[in-house]
């Protein structure tokens, strides 16, 4: 079944340039993602390329200087901004990247075990404390309240409100900066388990193998859209099973593969080439990738965006 | 593409007739502005005779020759209402550029100078918050023996705690930042970093305080005033012709209190929508929409 | 020409001692990790050595000497978070200037973009803004560079550049580097030897 479909989905920001005059940027242009029941798909790429902006679009969340077209679907249906408020924080739940998002007037514990009686109102505590053990989180933080906490204690409280509500859809918007090794671990497997259990998640993040360990496929992000769509085994090697370019440059850049630095930059929404975005940094760009922005096409049992790709 | 279930969010819904935000804002700025400089220059340069007492006008109803009527000694109530406003914008000047000094210079002091200067001048500033302007208001204006002085040391001296407290926390704030410590490594000294990394983020705080404390100055001032306790009654202040209007209200002379009332509210309100509108320039939370 | 931590202890107020009597060295042209589960202290070490913070006990030597406060510090740290490290008041151009007269060749090496200088920090990727931190921090007495995190917001392609550019300059300098890194990948790659905290 399918839990969530973006098609074509596109935003815009008004913003000021200089003095009086508003322009108009895209952010995210012509996207297309879907993900299955019990899926974890992560969403990978550089900062600025559109990762976070996914996902305030589906919680309908998006701040009001931005338009939006295209459909996102959620099991089915068009998500309408009624229903996405309907929905949010108990069908759909955000596990944010700042830790803001934490009430700070209330213990933690009680924040936590607030999104698990939603699943079972006897046993909100005892949920909590599992949770709390698994993240490595001491009992005595459930009586603190959130400017107690280390910047670590905070994301890891707000992955066990996450984990604790049981939503069927999860959006973990890069949830494992400042971790340890071990805190990661352990939340990314408790991701897995979550999907096992017949949840999906969307796991957005820059680190690749984090995505990696977990997902089941991976989406490409580059400049706001998506380059590549593969299955998590294609990265692997020296990356000849990966389908675009920039996903074979984001492969071979890591420190354990040729930690390749390849030049250029990411473009702006506010000067973005004609094309193929990824032209001007590729290696394999001809006259025709300058001709329009390539389709998304089936490759392989995957999706690309380029006109080179085999 | 037409897709039938296509949705187009447009999240800016309000009204715009054509302007966007910013447009509107420096309308609503520059207007608020006109208005206010009309009267000032209103108030200066009226003809004095407009005020003198003429017994053959006396009590007279709002017309085209007298806008606002006239009061019971013939004396024309446009002039009288222009000049007391501009009375009102002078001494609400003079207090509000003394108290946003005030708080500019305590402000930094609480956050630079250590934690016993910080307890105290907190402690001030709790105590300012914790009773009622008007009251300490009228007993400074009292102490210094009333009149114009009295007022304008009154409004000077109670109307800096609130943006001593914003002062103070942006100091702190922008002191532990990062690139001030980069800086402090990089050899610079306090006094440059005072001048080039915290003074650029306290310039836009303080100038839409002081224009926001305005208005508070202008109604406190007529406030104390219309009370007896500060302007003297030759002036032709707000407050005095509204306190000397009211002897007259219960003879059904309306007219002598409330287009001076009106303006005041007109001119307070002109100052409040210039600051608020200037913060939503500067904030950068909504400086986009 | 060394950089040293004798015996330093340090505490927040009267918090457990993160570490006590520590010693540490990296010689100039040295490249070193130091790794450990977080809340040891990693990057309260890294602010003494860069002297943000004093040590309780012990003291940090650079070639045997003391560093005073109020001169261009020898020791330069890079933060994990460049937004937070750059004025946002300031455009690119007076950030960059801030500590030395920065020399030309560095801007291309860095990849950094001249148009970019006349832009607002706002107006930047992380990846873009921490290429400026890192050429701020390149002054002529830099001696010492400490990396605390420096790439781990940054995605793969643009931390192996930003790898890539510091390496050049480090070895060219013969600097010393301290690389503060979770990623075990990274430090391996990159350093000569490491320190568990």
């Amino acid at each position: 079944m399918q839990m969530l479909e973006v098609n074509n989905l596109s935003i815009s920001f008004n913003q000021y340039t200089k003095g009086l005059r508003q322009q108009k940027l895209n952010v995210i242009s012509s996207l297309d993602i879907s993900l299955k029941k019990g899926e974890i798909m992560a969403v990978v790429g550089a900062s600025g390329s559109g990762k976070s902006l996914l996902a305030h679009a589906i919680l309908g969340i998006l701040p009001t200087n931005s338009q939006m077209s295209g459909t996102i679907k959620y099991k089915g249906e068009l998500l309408t901004p009624e229903r996405q408020a309907k929905l949010r924080g108990k069908d759909i739940a955000l596990i944010p990247q700042s830790v803001n998002f934490l009430d700070p007037l209330m213990h933690v514990g009680k924040q936590v075990e607030a999104s698990a009686k939603k699943v079972d109102k006897q046993n909100a505590k005892a949920i909590r404390q599992s949770v709390f053990e698994r993240l490595h989180l001491d009992e005595n933080v459930a009586e603190m309240y959130p400017y107690q906490l280390s910047g670590g204690m905070a994301r890891r409280v707000l992955l066990a409100t996450a984990i604790a509500s049981d939503a069927e859809l999860i959006i973990a918007d890069e949830p494992t900066p400042g971790l340890d090794p071990g805190v990661i671990e352990e939340a990314l497997k408790s991701f897995r388990e979550l999907a096992d259990k017949g949840h999906t998640v969307m796991f957005i993040t820059h680190d690749i193998e984090a995505a990696l360990s977990i997902a089941d496929k991976i989406a490409v992000f580059y400049a706001g859209t998506t380059v590549e769509i593969a299955k998590t085994k294609d990265f692997n090697g020296s990356g000849k099973k990966l389908r675009h370019p920039y996903s074979k440059a984001l492969w071979q850049a890591l420190p354990q593969n040729e930690f390749i630095p390849r030049e250029g930059s990411q473009p702006y929404p506010s000067n973005l080439p004609p094309g193929c975005l990824y032209a001007p940094r590729c290696e394999l760009a001809t006259d025709a990738c300058l001709q329009g922005q390539p389709e998304m096409r089936e490759l392989r049992e995957g999706m690309v965006r380029c006109i080179h790709a085999t | 593409m037409m897709d039938a279930s296509k949705i187009e969010t447009q999240n800016n819904r309000q009204t715009n007739f054509g302007f966007n935000r910013r447009q509107k804002t420096i309308m609503i700025i520059v207007l608020a502005s006109i208005l206010l400089i009309s009267v000032v220059l209103g108030g200066i340069f009226i003809d004095e005779n407009r005020i003198a007492t003429n017994l053959t006008a006396r009590n007279l109803m709002p017309s085209f020759e007298y806008l606002f009527g006239t009061d019971w000694l013939g004396r024309d109530m446009f002039a009288r209402t222009l000049m007391g406003l501009t009375l009102s914008i002078g001494v609400g000047l003079i207090g509000a550029l003394g108290s946003a000094i005030i708080a500019l210079i305590l402000g930094m002091i609480a956050a630079t100078m250590g934690k016993v200067a910080d307890n105290i001048i907190s402690w001030l500033i709790d105590l300012f918050l914790s009773v009622p302007h008007l009251v300490i208001l009228i007993l400074i204006s009292f102490m210094f023996g009333g009149g114009f002085k009295g007022i304008v040391v009154g409004l000077m001296l109670t109307h800096w705690p609130s943006l001593a407290r914003v002062v103070r926390a942006e100091v702190m704030q922008v002191r532990s930042a990062e690139y001030v410590q980069v800086s402090l490594r990089m050899g610079k000294s306090r006094s440059w970093i005072a001048v080039h990394h915290i003074l650029p983020h306290l310039i836009p705080q303080v100038l839409i305080g002081f224009v926001l404390l305005f208005p508070h100055v202008i109604l406190h001032e007529a406030a104390v005033t219309f009370l007896g306790l500060g302007l003297s009654p030759h002036e032709p202040a707000i407050g005095i012709i509204l306190s000397e209007s009211m002897k007259y209200l219960s003879s059904g002379m309306w007219w002598l209190a409330f287009f001076p009332g009106l303006s005041l509210l007109l001119i307070v309100r002109a100052f409040d929508s210039i600051g608020s509108n200037l913060h939503k320039f500067i904030d950068p939370s909504s400086a986009n929409e | 020409m060394q950089l040293e931590a004798k015996n330093i202890s340090f505490r927040y107020d009267n918090g457990p001692w993160l570490f006590k009597e520590l010693n540490l060295t990296v010689n100039r042209g040295e490249i070193v990790g130091l790794t450990g589960v977080s809340g040891r202290g990693k990057t309260t070490l890294c602010r003494i050595l860069a002297g943000l913070e004093n040590p309780l006990e012990g003291k940090v030597l650079v070639n045997e000497q003391t560093i005073s406060k109020r001169e261009y510090h020898p020791v330069q740290l890079i933060f994990q978070h460049p937004e937070k490290a750059v004025n946002p008041k300031w455009k690119m151009k007076k950030t960059l200037y801030e500590g030395w007269n920065v020399d030309e060749k560095y801007l291309n090496l860095l990849g950094i973009e001249h148009q970019w200088l006349d832009r607002w920090p706002n107006e930047l990727s992380g990846g873009e803004l921490q290429r400026f931190c890192i050429l701020r921090a390149l002054g002529p007495k830099t001696q010492f560079l400490i990396a605390d995190e420096m790439t781990t917001m940054l995605d793969a392609v643009t931390q192996a550049q930003i790898w890539d550019a510091i390496l050049k300059v480090v070895k060219e300098r013969n600097m010393g580097l301290l690389i503060v890194s979770h990623n075990p990948e990274l430090i391996e790659k990159l350093c000569h030897r490491v320190i568990e905290l």
